[in-house]
């Protein structure tokens, strides 16, 4: 396993740095630039901004530049966050946006593998119905409805939770609650229909042939098999909503690295546009490989080679 | 192996979120002094218990709060709660002393002379003098410093020119002594006071910036200031409290203990903390709800100085027509625009220079005397038959009778606030009344100013929110030299009645060839003013003691809450 470990992290390097240019060079065929105001800037400050940004240089002598800073873990300096670095931001609102897509993600296991195997189990029943009823539910409506309508209900109108900020438990109530509906919902249907399949699987009737309780049978056997896909679903879900979402940030006033992502972009923000690209991109591949390596843990018939 | 639970896949995610968590503790932003607390009271500060802890929403987080790199009003509202200009506008708009308790001019209008006040200090406790300025406004006109303001603020000061270019000691500043800052122009500049207000001119402190370069402003403890309030807390997009600074001249008079500029870009999330009075102040109002805040106490409106605007780029086929230009200009219903389109968020334009702006007697506004003058206003918003009819005669004359022949062109915008349902106004209002179709072309914000800027369009919109209070800071846009001269219009009889009215020590001459050149850009219809911007806002009708200036800003440094 070991080896199959380094391989992946060889693989990862390659796939990260692939990333890294060609968002570089995406980035700069786009129009537009970082200094854009109603109001047009002096030549000569314009000529010192490019040259303490290095925008003077050639792309490909930037790229150069650009790519032995990365070597050395220094991601540049941000253009529109003036004085801060692009490592100073990630350091600084990544741990917001992990703490609070981390619950999210713990909460939408808590709910979502329950409800799946609930579903399953109850298939044709009123409960199923609920149940599907609700995971679609849950995936059909944007989240920027859930957040509206969630501060409306328990800030505006109960007023039992605070509108923005997170200097409580209960700030994080409402941000969770909105990042974990989509993917509990998600990991009930994932759960269910995968439950569904283990259920019919000749093993299953085997155990319970052999005299063990729905219960044992379940816990013991289904469970461990029908959670599979929602392990694999879990590795890419994990770096995308410990990354932060933008529209959750935006309404709950989470200083969160999700809205770094399309503020970058629109502000034309290079160096935090390759930063928090890189970032997101390492923790993708991050998460992948341990997916992989979960799967052998829980099916010792994977190898991984 | 068998033992490993079957919930590992869980195990394995809570594994991650707990470095996680972990490893955010340390990352935590750390405050030595207050942390407010979302709607309740925060611990006061230095023990003063009867003064108020305010929070109030004007915009997102800044891009900066360095008074020299600084372009955006929210930016710029921060600076001027926690430095001081020499000279500041008081709550009537009246320039009062500041930093300076007096100045003289000389005869010839070209050596201003500011005696600063006795005993000034900076936040840190360290005196304040006037080598103070001196640094602060040669970092503002260093080109390694790239201050957007440098030209605007500093352009007059002798040897602006050659600080540009980085001979920093030929500007014409020096302090003499340490209460005693004297600058020296290289022609008369009849608003230079009014200049001396501006952000960017306020003291920085030279041993801070040098420690600390670009980072000095991310941190309470670096970021020293001179003004009413001191940074105590920044975390980016979330909030930055600003504490009541004791070293201030005039502390006794400040009521606050601190102010939270709550960093909401959301205009739902910020009404809904308004509304459950988490905050007392809110500038993003979603528009939405305007129609329905109307005429309630709490809700305001008022005009800061500026003007919405449409730009024909004059050089191109069929715009350099001025007949073609005033045709769409006179026919477009200012007056539906401004209150029905933009819910009267904003005012009909009557004429390009619009109200707030001051004349050259003390108390009398430009706008006003443009009135006399002419008579009239440039726009008569109310009878608009009159300017239609007149519309369609111009058309005809320029060759495009009832728009036959007329070529489809392209309005840009960019797609926010109210600049998409202006747009599709326009296009059905020239449709209809001068049977002229036009197309909307909505662009990014990165790519549209410098598509406009190139002229590599054919009908734009534009605005231009006043940096000081002086006509010319709008009129000079049309100078075919000005880097803002989006629309391209170029007219050297316009550029030299400028050039003389900016470099009068007259001031009745001053503002009499600005009347003059106002006309003249009206008159050829270089560009179609079509609104003039307000402020809107809601503001908790207990939170007393603050005001509003045509600036954009708002000062809450004197606010109180009954």
């Amino acid at each position: 396993m070991a080896k199959y470990i380094i391989k992946r992290i060889v693989m990862a390097i390659i796939t990260i740095f692939a990333v890294a240019s060609v968002t570089f060079f995406v980035m700069n065929m786009v129009p537009g630039g970082p200094f854009m105001s109603e109001k047009a800037i002096s030549p000569q400050a314009q000529a010192a901004l490019n040259e303490k940004y290095g925008l003077d240089k050639s792309l490909s002598e930037q790229y150069i530049t650009y790519m032995k800073d990365l070597l050395h873990g220094d991601l540049g300096l941000s253009v529109k966050q003036r004085g801060r670095t692009v490592n100073m931001i990630i350091e600084t609102k990544f741990p917001v946006s992990a703490r609070i897509g981390g619950m999210a993600i713990l909460t939408a296991m808590i709910i979502g593998v329950p409800l799946g195997s609930i579903a399953a189990f109850k298939r044709g029943t009123t409960i199923d119905n609920i149940i599907i009823i609700f995971s679609t539910c849950g995936i059909a409506v944007p989240s920027f409805v859930v957040c509206t309508v969630l501060m409306y209900v328990l800030s505006l109108k109960l007023g039992l939770l605070p509108t923005y900020g997170l200097t409580s438990w209960r700030n994080y109530i409402m941000p969770v609650m909105a990042l974990s509906l989509y993917p509990s919902s998600y990991i009930a249907r994932l759960m269910r229909s995968s439950m569904l399949d283990v259920m019919g699987q000749d093993y299953m009737r085997t155990a319970r042939a052999k005299g063990l309780s729905q219960l044992v049978s379940i816990f013991k056997h289904a469970l461990r098999n029908a959670v599979l896909p929602v392990v694999t679903y879990l590795g890419p879900l994990l770096a995308y909503t410990v990354t932060g979402s933008f529209i959750v940030e935006k309404i709950f006033t989470i200083p969160g690295l999700g809205s770094e992502f399309i503020g970058s972009i629109t502000g034309r923000d290079y160096p935090l546009i390759m930063g928090t690209t890189i970032f997101l991109a390492t923790l993708m591949v991050i998460m992948n490989v341990l997916v992989d390596v979960a799967y052998k843990f829980i099916d010792p018939r994977i190898n991984l080679k | 192996m068998k033992k490993m639970s079957l919930v590992l896949a869980a195990v394995m995610a809570t594994g991650v979120i707990l470095t996680a968590c972990g490893g955010s503790k340390t990352a935590q932003p750390t405050t030595a002094a207050t942390t407010a607390a979302n709607g309740e009271t925060t611990a006061p500060v230095e023990g003063n218990s009867k003064a108020l802890d305010l929070a109030v929403q004007i915009g997102p987080d800044p891009e900066t709060i360095d008074p020299a790199l600084n372009s955006a009003v929210d930016g710029g509202n921060m600076i001027l709660h926690a430095f001081e200009t020499l000279l500041i506008v008081d709550s009537e708009n009246k320039i009062v002393p500041g930093q300076a308790e007096s100045f003289d001019v000389s005869p010839d209008g070209l050596t201003y002379t500011f005696k600063l006040r006795k005993g000034l200090k900076w936040s840190d406790g360290t005196p304040l003098t006037a080598n103070d300025f001196v640094y602060s406004w040669k970092r503002l006109a260093d080109p390694k410093t790239a201050a957007p303001y440098a030209g605007d603020m500093l352009g007059y000061v002798k040897g602006y020119e050659e600080a540009s270019k980085g001979n920093l000691d030929a500007l014409g500043l020096s302090a003499p002594d340490d209460n005693t800052f004297v600058v020296e122009l290289s022609a008369p500049c009849v608003y230079f006071s009014k200049l001396v207000t501006h952000g960017s001119m306020v003291p920085v402190e030279k041993a801070t910036i040098e420690a600390n370069a670009d980072q000095w402003t991310l941190k309470p403890e670096t970021y020293v200031s001179n003004g009413p309030l001191k940074m105590i807390e920044w975390v980016p997009g979330s909030h930055i409290t600003f504490a009541k600074n004791e070293n201030y001249w005039d502390a006794d008079k400040v009521t606050l203990n601190t102010l939270k500029f709550v960093l909401m870009e959301d205009g739902n999330a910020a009404y809904s903390a308004y509304q459950t009075g988490e905050v007392s102040m809110i500038k993003t109002v979603p528009t939405e709800e305007v129609p329905g805040l109307k005429g309630k106490e709490d809700f305001h409106v008022e005009p800061i100085m500026g003007t919405y605007y449409l730009d024909f780029q004059n050089q191109k086929e069929p715009f350099n027509n001025p007949d073609v230009r005033m045709a769409l200009s006179l026919a477009i219903d200012r007056d539906y625009v401004a209150n029905t389109v933009m819910q009267g968020t904003y005012m009909p334009a009557t004429n390009l220079v619009g109200p707030g702006i001051s004349d050259a007697e003390p108390g009398s506004f430009f706008q006003d005397i443009t009135k006399k003058n002419n008579g009239k206003d440039y726009f008569d918003t109310k009878d608009h038959e009159a300017n239609v009819a007149k519309a369609k005669e111009l058309l005809a004359k320029a060759g495009y009778p009832d728009g036959k022949g007329f070529p489809v062109t392209e309005y840009m915008i960019n797609d926010t606030g109210y600049h998409k349902p202006v747009a599709e106004y326009l296009q059905s209002c020239w449709k209809e009344v001068l049977g002229i179709t036009v197309d909307i072309k909505v662009v990014e914000w990165a790519t549209f100013t410098p598509t406009r800027r190139a002229g590599d369009y054919q009908m734009a919109r534009d605005g231009w929110v006043y940096d000081y209070d002086d006509p010319s800071n709008m009129l000079n846009l049309m100078m075919s030299t000005s880097g803002n001269n989006n629309a391209k219009y170029s007219n050297p009889e316009l550029d030299k009645l400028l050039n003389e009215a900016n470099t009068t020590a007259d001031v009745a001459e001053h503002y009499a060839k600005l009347h003059d050149a106002e006309n003249m850009i009206l008159k050829d219809a270089a560009i179609a003013p079509v609104a003039y911007y307000t402020d809107f806002w809601l503001q908790n009708p207990k939170l007393k003691g603050t005001w509003h200036s045509p600036y954009g800003y708002w000062f809450f440094q004197y606010a109180t809450m009954d």
